[in-house]
């Protein structure tokens, strides 16, 4: 059957205007959150609802077109990187907020919601959805599930894992898998984990039920200014063993403190080596007492130390934290943002070891992270149009990472693989259990339509890379696919 | 540290070569759940020991065959505690044991499941490969959640070698309180009080008194009593012995049933044990109507007899595939259902 023919049935099966076709009308779609790489999708479909979904998934599935789910396309990692030869199935008109129980706490909802949507939409009831990526304006929670999504609160309240109850996937092969609901517990395999970060490698995710928490009543945001990094370090591992967790826990070193105080004026110390954010909630006397401890033990690592007591004073420091990315566009042309996790009592040792290589690499790295639970991002500053730049800065990226894996950590906290880390994948795990993600991958998707190329690396792109041997370095032409 | 993992391996590869199934034990503790009849016999007990821990990262890396007991004192002594506080029936159980079943204890509604702390697992998979799989870090996205798949599946996908679970400091109070009132009242006060931010880490229902356990800081527990109008102290010990089944509900030759209901829903059967903030009751004997989306777990007396909920169609053709992709010539645990 002709092409022009699979388009005609895809366009019959969707609303007016649900079939995005031409260079033109589909440049929107040509990239996510990672915009240096980019391609051309054949056809985007905007279903409405989820038998558009399924009708979609059916005519690909005749035709053996390949297909990848798009959110709101914020990722970071080239996960919903289109196909030129396939559909981008883009959910964001499936943003509908279908119920929420205030007995059992749950709201159940469309995949395109915007993860603050469901918040704000609960506000009203004394309730939250606590996972709260800063990108939370605009990604949606199918893309949540998708990357296992994490925020500056998950120390204390968990991922996106720890915090959706229930989930409907259409799988490729046409079936509708009911997983979990608003019970605490799943019959069989816990297929509601599998899905969690599988980055739609493993169908497509068409209702997602969350767990709502109480707002808090009371909050304390504490502002630790040190003049020596590797003391904010060790204050990190110090609230810990403190037996205090609290709700977030964030770290910004100089490069970035100024940044972000150019940008939000939240009041950060600009000649600070480094500050750290930390927020304690609870209720009124407990937060008060635990915020006592904490200074305490800021103080005794050498910190000055502010607390913030009123919502807006608040707001105002984590502005700064939030808007962290967006206020390096302007002080780099480009950067690059890592995402690696390293147990916590490597973070001082991590940071001057990623010091010294952004210096053989020529370039400045800004460090942005969430220091409660080791999850790094250090944020590579480049100029794209300057000589060799962006390679430099790619290469760093993957020495930084390789370097997480090294000491115990992994190449990915929450932003996923996607595109972007297939070659670091084969750095952290050899060919059995490559191989053994790629079985469990066959077990939803025998076709391997959805999604193809993303999040495993095909165990002849980690041999060709073995056999480079190119440790801890780049490949001749990494533009190249490798599948 | 007794490391027995290289036997473990040449069991699983001597059952490949010779088509045979192998039965699964750790300490033997959850028989009730349903006994594994391999063949051959692989008991994790001698591979025990910590791995890793080290109290500021929050997380320990254990081998499977650890026991409960060592564990959660040797975590007691840095002031840490296993969030999930997994049941030791018969005051045994290895670690193993508890990530493989997946079940939990009282405080499973706030702390979090078993599966919900789990970071990272080595394991042996049906092929014979040993495999990592997470780490020992809180957020990790790379590669699917093995470790949390093999969490619950009663080891019909492989032998778990060892565990890295994430932990909880201590409470620096924890109490008891009790109240009389009926399994609606407390239905109510559940729905009620989880609408609001209160330290609870366990809600017992049992004879017409409902237990509340409060834990946090001193003060926020006090407050907390006072606002939930908690007057009367407790026992308590009813954690430990609803957990382990030590309570004298449990104390019956017949059958038991356990409920997994959802968050919520209206269930007040005043003759059952009903835990979680009413999301896991217990029942003697077999129950009909239960409320929408709920699990029955039935424990009938004798070994290797227990039903649990059946999947439905498009759920149990994954499952068997699933299993397929790690267990291809299905030689673990059979009569074991994940
Ligand atoms: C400024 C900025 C800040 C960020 N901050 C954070 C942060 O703090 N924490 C964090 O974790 N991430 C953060 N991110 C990354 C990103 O926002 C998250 O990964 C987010 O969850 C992606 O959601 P999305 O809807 O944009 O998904 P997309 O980018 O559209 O897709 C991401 C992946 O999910 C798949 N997918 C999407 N929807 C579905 C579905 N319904 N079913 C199946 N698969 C699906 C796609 O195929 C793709 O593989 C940030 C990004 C930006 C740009």
């Amino acid at each position: 059957m002709s092409n022009t023919r699979v388009l005609e049935r895809l366009e019959a099966g969707l609303p007016a205007g649900g079939l995005v076709t031409g260079e033109h009308a589909v440049r929107p779609f040509e990239t996510d959150g990672l915009t240096a790489i980019r391609e051309t999708p054949w056809a985007v479909a905007l279903p409405e609802d989820v038998e558009q979904v399924r009708t979609v998934l059916g005519i690909c599935r005749e035709h053996g077109v390949p297909v990848v789910t798009r959110g709101a396309g914020t990722g970071l990692s080239g996960g919903a990187r289109p196909l030129k030869n396939g559909v981008l199935l883009a959910l964001t008109k499936m943003n509908r907020i279908k119920e929420v129980d205030l007995d059992a706490c749950t709201a159940t909802v469309e995949p395109g919601v915007t993860n603050l949507a469901i918040s704000q939409a609960v506000r009203e009831h004394g309730l939250y959805y606590a996972p709260d990526p800063s990108s939370q304006l605009a990604c949606s929670i199918g893309g949540n599930v998708a990357e296992n999504s994490g925020g500056v609160h998950c120390l204390k309240y968990g991922l996106t894992v720890h915090n959706v109850t229930g989930l409907v996937v259409q799988t490729f092969e046409g079936d509708e898998l009911v997983i979990g609901g608003k019970g605490l517990e799943l019959p069989g395999f816990d297929l509601l984990a599998v899905m969690m970060g599988s980055e739609g490698m493993l169908g497509v995710v068409t209702e997602v039920t969350v767990k709502l928490l109480p707002l808090p009543t009371a909050k304390r945001v504490l502002l630790g200014s040190f003049d020596d990094v590797e003391d904010a370090g060790r204050a990190v591992g110090a609230i810990i063993a403190e037996g205090i967790i609290p709700a977030g826990l964030e770290m910004m070193d100089n490069p970035s403190i100024r940044a972000a105080e150019d940008f939000a004026a939240a009041g950060y110390p600009r000649d600070a080596a480094a500050i750290l954010l930390c927020e304690l909630d609870g209720t009124g006397d407990e937060v008060e007492h635990d915020a006592a401890r904490v200074r305490t033990v800021l103080e005794s690592h050498g910190a000055v130390v502010r607390v913030a007591v009123e919502e807006a004073e608040q707001e105002r420091l984590w502005k700064g934290r939030k808007s962290a990315f967006p206020a390096m566009g302007r002080i780099a042309p480009d950067y690059y943002c890592m995402d690696g996790t390293i147990p916590r009592g490597e973070l001082a040792g991590v940071l001057l070891c990623i010091g010294r290589l952004a210096d053989e690499a020529g370039l400045q790295v800004a460090n942005v992270f969430h220091a409660g639970d080791g999850n790094l991002h250090p944020l590579i500053l480049f100029d794209a149009n300057e000589g060799d730049q962006l390679e430099r800065a790619e290469t760093l990226g993957g020495r930084i990472l390789e370097l997480c894996v090294e000491v115990g950590g992994t190449v990915t906290g929450e932003h996923g693989v996607g595109v972007e880390k297939l070659d670091q994948m084969c750095v952290q795990f050899n060919d059995a259990e490559l191989a053994q993600f790629h079985a469990l991958k066959a077990a939803f998707d025998p076709a391997g339509l959805m999604n193809p190329g993303k999040a495993i690396p095909t165990l002849a792109r980690c041999s060709e890379l073995g056999g480079m041997h190119v440790h801890h370095g780049r490949l001749p032409h990494p533009e190249l696919e490798r599948f | 540290m007794p490391d027995d993992s290289e036997r473990l391996l040449a069991l699983v590869a001597d059952c490949l070569r010779e088509g045979s199934t192998m039965a699964i034990v750790g300490h033997g503790s959850k028989v009730r759940y349903g006994a594994p009849d391999g063949e051959v016999r692989l008991s994790t007990s001698e591979h025990s020991g910590i791995v890793d821990y080290r109290p500021e990262e929050l997380v320990v890396t254990a081998l499977a065959g650890t026991s409960l007991a060592d564990l959660t004192s040797e975590l007691a002594e840095q002031g840490q505690i296993l969030p999930f506080d997994p049941p030791r029936y018969g005051g045994v159980g290895t670690l193993g044991g508890a990530v493989a079943s997946g079940l939990s204890g009282p405080a499973r509604p706030w702390r979090g499941s078993v599966r919900d702390a789990v970071l990272g697992v080595e394991i042996v998979n049906g092929r014979g490969q040993r495999l990592r799989f997470g780490g020992s870090v809180m957020k990790n996205v790379a590669g699917y959640d093995v470790s949390r798949l093999m969490t619950g599946a009663w080891g019909t996908l492989g032998v778990i070698l060892s565990a890295s679970v994430r932990l909880l400091p201590a409470p620096e109070s924890e109490e008891t309180f009790c109240r009389a009132c009926s399994a609606a009242e407390a239905g109510e006060l559940n729905r009620r009080w989880a609408r609001a931010p209160l330290p609870i880490t366990g809600t017992c229902h049992v004879g017409g008194v409902l237990h509340v356990r409060l834990s946090g800081s001193a003060m926020g527990v006090a407050s907390a009593r006072d606002e939930m109008g908690l007057r009367e102290t407790g026992d308590p010990d009813i954690w430990a012995a609803a957990r382990d089944h030590g309570h004298a509900f449990f104390e019956t030759d017949g059958t038991v049933t356990r409920l997994t209901l959802p968050r919520g829903c209206r269930f007040d059967d005043e003759s059952a044990l009903i835990e979680w903030a009413g999301c896991q009751a217990w029942l003697h004997g077999e129950p009909e109507d239960l409320p929408d989306g709920t699990q029955a777990t039935v424990l009938m007396p004798g070994e290797r007899t227990q039903r649990r909920p059946a999947a439905d169609a498009a759920t149990a053709k994954y499952t068997a595939r699933i299993k397929d992709a790690f267990d291809p010539h299905g030689i673990f645990n059979p009569g074991m259902n994940g």
